[in-house]
């Protein structure tokens, strides 16, 4: 593998990852959190999606007229997620339910459009596609990590298997309710945020 | 009292931006200062209040399982269910009402085009609005709850960006380690605001 390659497919996952330092996609990634399942079944639709999108575009991209690109860009995002919702629903139907409108929000998931429009159009499908199978991990990384906790901390669970016996099943552990609601998906990304950028310090921002 | 029940909800209770997460992006990349937010918040209540009702037309009379039947009539529409199609509809819908909306504005009100100009083209993939027609969907609204839906929810995007703002503007002068500084401290605040937004959590007439 060579140099430029490397760069375009460990960059997104570590250092220039979607979440904590370009800020796309966070919507998802706050909302579908609350258990460890849905974040995996996200990152999957999603990194799928991102891969397809990016592949498709960057074949387009001496086809595609400047004036129009965002409403094409955006007819092709939204037929492959129609494809990804449908499959959900016929394999995974609990799951593509507690998703709820968030698979058919990847239509407008920044990361999809950003990637697209900042990578895609300017570079050769090859490299597009690996650019999207990069970023869609890097936003599973940061899914994953958040969910794990959120799932383990706030119910004693993970991936529905008990972890930490709860009181009220007679065991040893009090859940923590923040976990489950809205506040504390915000205070765990600030925190991975805070984490990431003390050991990047060139990263850091003015005000 | 239906209409108010759901209009409460969409501002409060069921804060697009604080409690769904929708909209985020834009939530925390434009609201470094009030006078910007506030024209982000216009647009996207305008937007709002426009497209929800736009897109659930479409899908009472032309998606929805059985929904052809005024074209058709009603054994033949009644096996017609185009309802995988809703996303590639409501999204060109939505880029169609932008365009709309921000061609309108430039002949009729200058200086509110000048105000909300950047903003516009950005809105058709502000997920706020997609997802307030995703909801209207999922909830099966009629015309006047979705009209009513989408205006609540996005005067409640305006209220959370618009405080938001404010809380960063005086943020300038507080000593912030450098690590948190810019973004990771605006998700701590957001999560703070959240906490604040529960206590509409119940409230039902």
């Amino acid at each position: 593998m060579d140099k430029e390659t490397k760069e375009v497919l460990i960059d997104p996952m570590l250092i220039k990852n979607p979440i904590t330092i370009q800020v796309l996609g966070i919507c998802s990634a706050l909302a579908v959190t609350t258990q460890l399942e849905p974040a995996l079944v996200m990152t999957g639709a999603l990194t799928a999606v991102l891969v397809c999108s990016n592949t498709i575009i960057s074949l387009l991209r001496n086809k595609i007229p400047g004036s129009i690109r965002i409403i094409t860009q955006l007819a092709i995002i939204a037929s492959l997620v129609i494809v990804a919702d449908q499959i959900l629903q016929a394999y995974a139907f609990d799951v593509a339910r507690s998703l709820s409108v968030f698979v058919g929000l990847i239509i407008t998931n920044c990361i999809v459009m950003g990637r697209a429009e900042a990578f895609a159009m300017a570079n050769p499908p090859g490299k597009a596609a690996l650019d999207g199978l990069s970023n869609g991990l890097g936003y599973g990384l940061i899914l994953i990590t958040v969910a794990f906790f959120r799932e383990l901390l706030g119910s004693g669970k993970l991936l529905g298997h008990v972890v930490l016996e709860r009181t009220a099943d007679g065991g040893w552990y009090t859940p923590n309710g923040l976990m489950v609601l809205a506040p504390g998906a915000f205070f765990l990304i600030g925190a991975f945020i805070w984490i990431q950028r003390t050991f990047t310090p060139e990263l850091n921002e003015e005000a | 009292m239906d209409l108010v029940n759901i209009f409460l909800t969409s501002v409060g209770i069921e804060n697009m931006a604080l409690v769904f997460f929708l909209g985020m992006c834009s939530f925390l990349a434009v609201s470094k200062k009030v006078d910007t937010a506030m024209g982000l918040g216009m647009a996207v209540t305008f937007v709002l209040l426009i497209t929800t009702p736009l897109n659930n037309l479409m899908y009472t009379y032309l998606l929805k399982e059985g929904a052809l039947g005024w074209l058709l009539g009603p054994e033949k529409a009644a096996t017609i269910d185009l309802s995988f199609l809703a996303f590639i509809a409501f999204i060109a819908t939505i880029a169609a009402a932008v365009q709309l909306v921000e061609m309108t504005i430039d002949k009729v009100s200058p200086t509110l085009y000048a105000s909300l100009g950047v903003f516009l083209p950005l809105i058709a993939v502000n997920c706020a609005i997609l997802g307030g027609a995703l909801f209207m969907m999922e909830r099966d609204y009629d015309l006047a709850q979705s009209t009513v839906f989408g205006f609540g929810s996005g005067l409640g995007f305006w209220m959370a960006i618009v405080a938001l703002a404010a809380i960063r503007e005086r943020l300038r002068y507080s000593n912030i380690p450098p690590a948190l500084r810019g973004l990771g401290i605006t998700f701590i605040i957001s999560g703070l605001m959240a906490m604040g937004f529960s206590i509409f959590g119940g409230i039902q007439l």
